[in-house]
Parts: structure tokens; C-alpha cells; sequence
């Protein structure tokens, strides 16, 4: 027999003044089942909730409804009362009389009887409500970092200097990411690689940390605290553990001639190759596409010239399982291919490149060796145009949105090559000039003042060839009239956009992401580095365009996410999650396409002799979040909500 | 004369969108009619086409469900299958007779108290006008009557 406690709160005035609180609780205390009712000025308050307790105690109530302010506000708050005083903490329910009733109202009897009514219906929904208990999940303090680019660097640092196993994934053969291949830094000019490289080293360097290069992660299966990743080790050929990095194979190869990712096609490699010299861990990698050997089954001159016999051409892809309790997603960008500005003319003239050839072009350990030098000629350019918002802020041909780094890049780019072309000059068109972030409109503004970059606001509309130098037509929005420039150079200032198969792997693992692939977190404001999914992370370029003391901040915020779910062995989650009636289902699989989380999985019943003698569905309760889908969907009424069943929901509408 | 009528809504909201809107409507003291029951769920994806039936078969004249705006369902897709589902059940209404402006599907944030506001006074107004729903009762009238054997 339920014997329910109400205890209705006159929250000062705010409820009392438009609610006839008196009323309430007589009217309830005739309701059946309703063993006590009262009122009181602040339950929330101290004594207020020494009286719920003690009524609980008295009565030995089964079940409590507080008709007061919202569930969100003071829910926790009764439930901790009621576990207090020996009642489990879901036998609560809280009637919201204030925010959505005395508050919104200005009719006093209508609010009233409205009162009354939401009161009632959750009486009757709390007489059907069930013991709950946490659900405990144990939790591997293990976590892995997707990407090794200085966001993925950080959160791997920061979590196994907290003591914490970190297994850091990055599918080039080198760590470092695209701050490698910047020259310097804005604000401070910093040299990229001198900051850079030493983190690179600690990473590997570290305990606690394993760095898996040349990997990619092929599967994602879990939930939060127990995830199971399967990571292919792409063959090296070289043998990781004997290398020492001499780098004589790379000397000896043969085929010299291939383009460099790493120098944007600006310089060469070998087929035998690390992408830079300071690449971590310094081994090689063959490229088997390009190898004389794998295309003819002859050559070996690497194998040949190791001294220590580290070649080994039999080397096949290795998959990895490992466990972990936390992911951090830090997969990065890439830069937008600009070819869809045909009138820039990128990829027909040479000399039309985009921010990251710059830097490579500026980069002390680039093909030039820090000399500006046009592509087509090597000649040092006199005059250099700059054009900004070259896919962002674009909706019909771009993005829509600011890719934020490029106004202050650019300004570094024209510093820089004031500093190093002493007569060259600087054009960059504008549409506005967004430096905001610590001493970074200082840096534009030095950039103007000091190393005299010319800013003209407004846009390009053609860049064509003409004597071997490049005619740069566009409109000067402030002056209203159209310039023409000369140019040895032209850099675009490209958008930040996802990495090219960034949808697909957000689907592998189980994360969202927004209409352009960018990763989407769970709260933009209040929970930005955590995704929708429980137990994986997010920082960097691949949740939004982001700079390099964005990128770390949140990394670090990662890192300290990651390390408040380890601080337990255990994990405890609200109860509300789905289960699943095994008498009655009919194995349909609709909750199984139905449910968001892939937290349904079908189960083999098996008699006494391992025989199967029917296949059921059956809910994870560590991936289940709860939100009731698979009840709709269930044709044959066998899945549940435990805190929202099919009996408690009609219950409260049938008592409104 | 008789005094107008005033109908009875219920309202089946998620608790992470439309329950919070409605809870801003009532921290920013804005007013509404108080003809509105809510039903809080987690998600519109828990939200059965037979909770707005039993609604309806238990007296009240309108129903409204409000869940996250289409790519802000706390649950990834819950507010897509309830979308699909309603695409559905919108044809099985008019199949039971019930008109289907009885029923009113929307999309509230977390934000949007003002939006939450004009909605329920919006759907007050359009089910008063409608009238009583009666069919049911009626119904179940007969179906007493018919049920002595």
C-alpha cells in the first residue's frame, strides 16, 4: 500500500502568493494513497527539510512528491533528503508549481487548480515508481589521444604527468601536426619548431605515454570507462625497434623526385623518407607506392646500405587492440583546396600559393632555407600581395564561417618577409581586420606601423599573368574605387576546414559533428570540449577553427576532463536507462536501428545444453543514456524506461 | 449566458529543451494561459503516439509535444524519430476521426521562454475555438452501453 508524503512549498511568496498553498494540501491529503500532507514556508531550507525527513521516518512514507519550484533547480536536493532519511533517493518527485505555475500565471484560482492537478498526477506517477540504484561502471584509467599535432601533444602530456597511461595515435610516420611546418608564431614570433619540437620529445620520452606513428584507428566499440579501440599500424618497413634514425638509407635512395606533403610540394623527397629532419620518432618510412622495389622487385640499396638491418620489405600492417577508459579526439584540419577561385588563379601560376607555402617558404629548415623565393623562378619577390578571407566568411563559394587565424597570419607573413626582403612591399586585402586575443591586435598593428604592411580593404576579383608578373585586380572599398596591382607573389590566406574524411571517422567513433565536419561538442558554452558521447573528448582545429593558445587550452581542459573521470575506479551514472523484457520480445531489432547510442545488441538465450532458443535484444547499460527512444519504437511493449515506464507516464496523464 | 470554455492541453516536452524553456518563460515572469498540463520525458523520442491518445481519451482537448529544435536533440536523434513518428501518426489521426489541429508539434529550446509563451497561448486560443473534444467520451458511452454481453 503506497503511502505518499506531499510537501507543498510556499517558496516565501513566490508561490504562496498566487497559488493558495492551503488548499493545495488539503485538497491532496484526501487523495488516495496521499499519507501526509503539508506545507511549509522553505522546504529547500534547512528545518524544511528536516521535516520532509522526519514525516519520512514517521510515516514510513514510500514515496514523496514536493510540489515546489523546477525539477532542474532543487531535484538533487530532495533526493539527498530522502536518502537521508532511508528512502530511495528515486522515490522523489518534484510538482513544478513555481516556474511553471505561480510564476507564469495571474488567475489565482485557475493556478490553483492547475497546481493541484500537477500535483496529482505526479502523486500518481510516484506510487509507480521503482527502487533505482547508480549504476556502477568500472572505468580502465588508460586514455587515448587521436591525432599527435600540438593539441593531441598537450592532452597526452598534461594526462600522463598526472599519472595516467596515455596511448597517442597520429597516422603520419612523425608527430608534430601542422605547427611542424610553421615557421614562426604569432604574437611573439616565436620559432614554431623551437617550441614545438621539444613537447615532441617529451611525448615520446615519456613514461607513461605510448606514441603509435604511421596508425590509424579503424574502430571504436564501448562506452565511457571501457572502450575498446582496434588501431592499424601501417607497415614501415623499417624496424622501429633497431632504427637509429643515421638516416644513410634516405641519402642512398634512388628516387629523389617526390613531392614533399610536408614542404606543400615545394620541396623534394626520397621513397625512403622521414617528412622532416626533426621528425619524432626519427624512422623511417617507405613509401610503397614509389619504392623501385615494390614496383619493380628490384633496388634494395636501403636494405644494402643499413648497417644495422633494420630494412625489412616483409613488414605487414599490424592491428591493435587496445583498452582504454577515455578518448581525446584531436584530429586537426587541413587547409581548403582554393582551386574553386579559378580567377586567383592557384594551381595555374606558380606563384600563386597559399598561407602554408609562405610558411615553408619562411621556415628556416624549409626548401629555401628561410629565403622568400617565388616557386617559378626562385627569384626574391619585390612585391607581394595578400589576400585574405580567401573561403571563409564566403557563403557562396566557401564557408560561411571565420577561420580566425588567417588576419593574424598574414600579418605575420608580411612581417616576416619585411624582415627579410628589406625593399620588398606588402598589399593585403582586407575585409576586416579580426585580432582579437591577448597582444594580437599590438601584433596587426605593428605589422602596419613598424614594417609597413599595406592594408586595403576590399576584395579581389582577378589575378592573371602578364610579362612574367602577376596583375592583381580588385576594388578599394574604403577609397570606392578599383586598384590594380603588380605582384611577384600572391599568397592566399585559405580556410580552415575539416580533414578530408573527418565525417566518416566522426561515424566510426560515434561522435557528432556540424554541416561542415567540424566535430561538434556537447554544450557550446558550458561543456565545450566534451562530446555528445560519454567518455570522448574534443581539442583543437577539429572541433572549430582554432589557433595555437586555443588549441592547448583546450587540450588541457581535455586532459582535465579525462583525468576527473580516472579519479575513480568506479563510475556512477543515473539510472535511467532502457531494459528489456525478455519473455516478450519478439526480436525484432526496431530498438536496435532505433537507439542513438548503438547501446542495443541482440542476445542468444540458450537452454541447458547451449542450444539457442531465442535471440532477444538486450541494452548496455554503460552506453545507454536514457532517452526512451526504443520504448516507442518497441512494437511488442518489452523495452522500458526505468524512471519514465509506460505505467508511470500514463498514470500522470490519466490523473491531470 | 454560459461561461467560455476553457480547454484542458497537455503538453508532452522533453526535459532537456522545451522543459527548460518553459522553465525560462516562468524565471523571466512571463505569462501564459493556464490551460497547459506538462508532462516531462527525457527525450520527444520517448513520447508514445498513445500517450497523446490516452490524453485525449481522458479529457483533454488539444495536445502539445515540444521537443529540442531539429540538430540540438540532447540525444543525438531522439527528436528525429519523434519528428518521423508524428509524420505518421498525423495520418493515423485522421483515420480515428481526431482533427489534426488537436495536436500540435513544435520545436522550443532551452532558450526560447518568449517562443514557449506564444506558444502555449497560441494553442490555447486555437483549441478554444475548436471547442470540446468529445468524440472519445462519447464513444465510450457507447461502448458501455454495447458491452452487456
Amino acid at each position: 500500500m503506497a503511502k505518499i508524503g506531499v510537501f507543498v512549498c510556499h517558496c516565501g511568496e513566490n508561490i504562496a502568493s498566487m497559488v493558495d498553498t492551503g488548499r493545495l494540501a488539503s485538497t491532496i491529503s484526501d487523495h488516495p494513497g496521499v499519507a501526509v500532507a503539508s506545507e511549509y514556508k522553505y522546504f529547500c531550507s534547512d528545518p524544511g527539510q528536516e521535516t520532509v525527513k522526519k514525516a519520512i521516518r514517521e510515516n514510513g512514507l514510500t514515496g514523496v512528491v514536493v510540489a515546489a519550484c523546477s525539477p532542474r533547480m532543487h531535484e538533487q536536493t530532495f533526493r539527498k533528503a530522502c536518502a537521508e532519511a532511508g528512502l530511495n533517493p528515486y522515490m522523489l518527485e518534484l510538482a513544478n508549481i513555481r516556474e511553471q505555475c505561480s510564476w507564469v500565471h495571474t488567475d489565482k484560482e485557475q493556478a490553483t487548480e492547475k497546481a493541484i492537478e500537477i500535483t496529482r498526477s505526479l502523486v500518481e506517477k510516484v506510487k509507480r515508481n521503482n527502487d533505482l540504484k547508480p549504476i556502477s561502471v568500472p572505468v580502465t584509467r588508460r586514455a587515448m589521444v587521436i591525432g599527435g599535432g600540438v593539441a593531441g601533444i598537450q592532452a597526452a602530456i598534461d594526462i600522463a604527468s598526472a599519472g595516467r597511461e596515455v596511448v597517442l595515435v597520429e597516422r603520419e610516420p612523425s608527430i608534430g601536426g601542422h605547427m611542424a611546418q610553421l615557421s614562426e608564431t604569432f604574437p611573439t614570433l616565436d620559432c614554431s619548431q623551437c617550441i614545438l619540437t621539444p613537447r615532441m620529445v617529451e611525448a615520446i620520452q615519456h613514461p607513461n605515454i605510448t606514441v603509435m606513428t604511421y596508425s590509424e584507428v579503424e574502430e571504436v566499440d564501448g562506452y565511457i570507462g571501457n572502450f575498446t579501440v582496434k588501431i592499424r599500424q601501417k607497415a614501415r618497413y623499417v624496424n622501429m625497434e633497431t632504427c637509429t634514425g643515421c638516416g644513410d638509407c634516405i641519402q642512398k635512395c634512388p628516387v629523389k623526385k617526390i613531392p614533399s606533403d610536408f614542404e606543400c610540394g615545394l620541396g623534394n623527397r626520397t621513397a625512403i623518407y622521414t617528412p622532416f629532419a626533426q621528425a619524432v620518432p626519427n624512422v623511417p618510412v617507405i613509401d610503397r607506392d614509389r619504392c623501385t622495389y615494390f614496383k619493380n622487385g628490384k633496388c634494395k640499396i636501403c636494405q644494402k646500405t643499413c648497417q644495422i638491418n633494420s630494412i625489412d620489405f616483409e613488414q605487414q600492417d599490424r592491428i591493435e587492440t587496445i583498452e582504454v577508459g577515455a578518448i581525446v579526439v584531436a584530429t586537426g584540419f587541413q587547409i581548403q583546396n582554393t582551386a574553386m577561385y579559378g580567377e586567383y588563379g592557384y594551381g595555374r601560376y606558380k606563384d600563386v600559393i597559399t598561407g602554408l607555402h609562405f610558411e615553408r617558404l619562411a621556415s628556416a629548415s624549409g626548401p629555401t632555407a628561410g629565403k622568400i623565393r617565388r616557386p617559378s623562378d626562385g627569384k626574391e619577390p619585390e612585391k607581394i600581395v595578400f589576400i585574405q578571407c580567401a573561403g571563409s566568411r564566403d557563403a557562396a563559394k566557401g564557408v560561411k564561417y571565420c577561420s580566425k587565424i588567417c588576419c593574424m597570419y598574414t600579418a605575420k607573413h608580411a612581417m616576416l618577409y619585411a624582415h627579410k626582403v628589406h625593399h620588398g612591399e606588402t598589399q593585403i586585402f582586407y575585409m576586416d581586420i579580426r585580432a582579437a586575443g591577448k597582444g594580437y591586435d599590438e601584433f596587426t598593428r605593428r605589422a602596419i606601423e613598424e614594417d609597413e604592411a599595406g592594408y586595403v580593404r576590399g576584395r579581389v576579383s582577378k589575378v592573371f599573368e602578364e610579362n612574367g608578373k602577376l596583375i592583381v585586380r580588385g576594388v578599394d572599398t574604403l577609397l570606392g574605387r578599383p586598384v590594380e596591382v603588380v605582384a611577384d607573389m600572391v599568397v592566399l590566406a585559405t580556410a580552415m576546414v575539416p580533414q578530408p574524411d573527418a565525417k566518416d571517422f566522426a561515424k566510426r567513433i560515434g561522435i557528432g559533428y556540424d554541416e561542415y565536419g567540424f566535430y561538434n561538442e556537447a554544450h557550446l558554452k558550458l561543456r565545450p570540449v566534451e562530446t555528445a558521447t560519454a567518455g570522448i573528448y574534443l581539442c583543437g582545429a577539429c572541433q572549430s577553427p582554432k589557433d595555437i593558445p586555443d588549441s592547448v587550452a583546450q587540450a588541457s581542459a581535455a586532459a582535465a576532463k579525462v583525468l576527473g573521470l580516472f579519479s575513480k575506479e568506479q563510475l556512477e551514472r543515473e539510472p535511467v536507462i532502457a531494459s528489456v523484457s525478455d519473455s516478450t520480445c519478439a526480436g525484432c531489432w526496431g530498438c536496435v536501428t532505433a537507439c542513438p547510442y548503438n547501446a542495443i545488441d541482440r542476445r542468444d538465450i540458450t537452454d541447458r545444453n547451449g542450444n539457442v532458443i531465442k535471440r532477444v535484444a538486450s541494452v548496455n547499460p554503460g552506453l545507454c543514456q536514457g532517452c526512451g527512444t526504443c520504448v516507442t519504437f518497441c512494437r511488442s511493449n518489452s523495452i522500458d524506461l526505468a524512471g519514465f515506464t509506460e505505467k508511470q507516464i500514463f498514470a500522470e496523464v490519466m490523473a491531470l | 449566458m454560459s461561461e467560455p470554455f476553457e480547454p484542458k492541453i497537455v503538453a508532452f516536452v522533453c526535459t532537456y529543451c522545451t522543459y527548460a524553456g518553459a522553465d525560462l518563460a516562468g524565471t523571466s515572469r512571463m505569462k501564459y494561459a493556464p490551460n497547459v498540463r506538462i508532462v516531462r520525458l527525457p527525450c520527444t523520442g520517448r513520447i508514445s503516439p498513445m500517450f497523446i491518445l490516452k490524453a485525449l481519451q481522458k479529457g483533454a482537448d488539444g495536445v502539445l509535444v515540444s521537443g529540442c529544435h531539429p540538430g540540438d536533440c540532447h540525444f543525438a536523434q531522439g527528436n528525429y524519430h519523434a519528428r518521423r513518428r508524428w509524420t505518421v501518426f498525423r495520418a493515423l489521426l485522421a483515420f480515428t476521426g481526431i482533427p489534426e489541429e488537436r495536436v500540435k508539434f513544435s520545436w522550443v529550446s532551452a532558450a526560447e521562454g518568449a517562443k514557449f509563451t506564444e506558444l502555449i497561448n497560441g494553442i490555447t486560443d486555437s483549441i478554444r475555438a475548436l471547442g470540446p473534444f468529445e468524440q472519445y467520451q462519447e464513444l465510450q458511452k457507447v461502448i458501455e452501453t454495447q458491452s452487456t454481453y
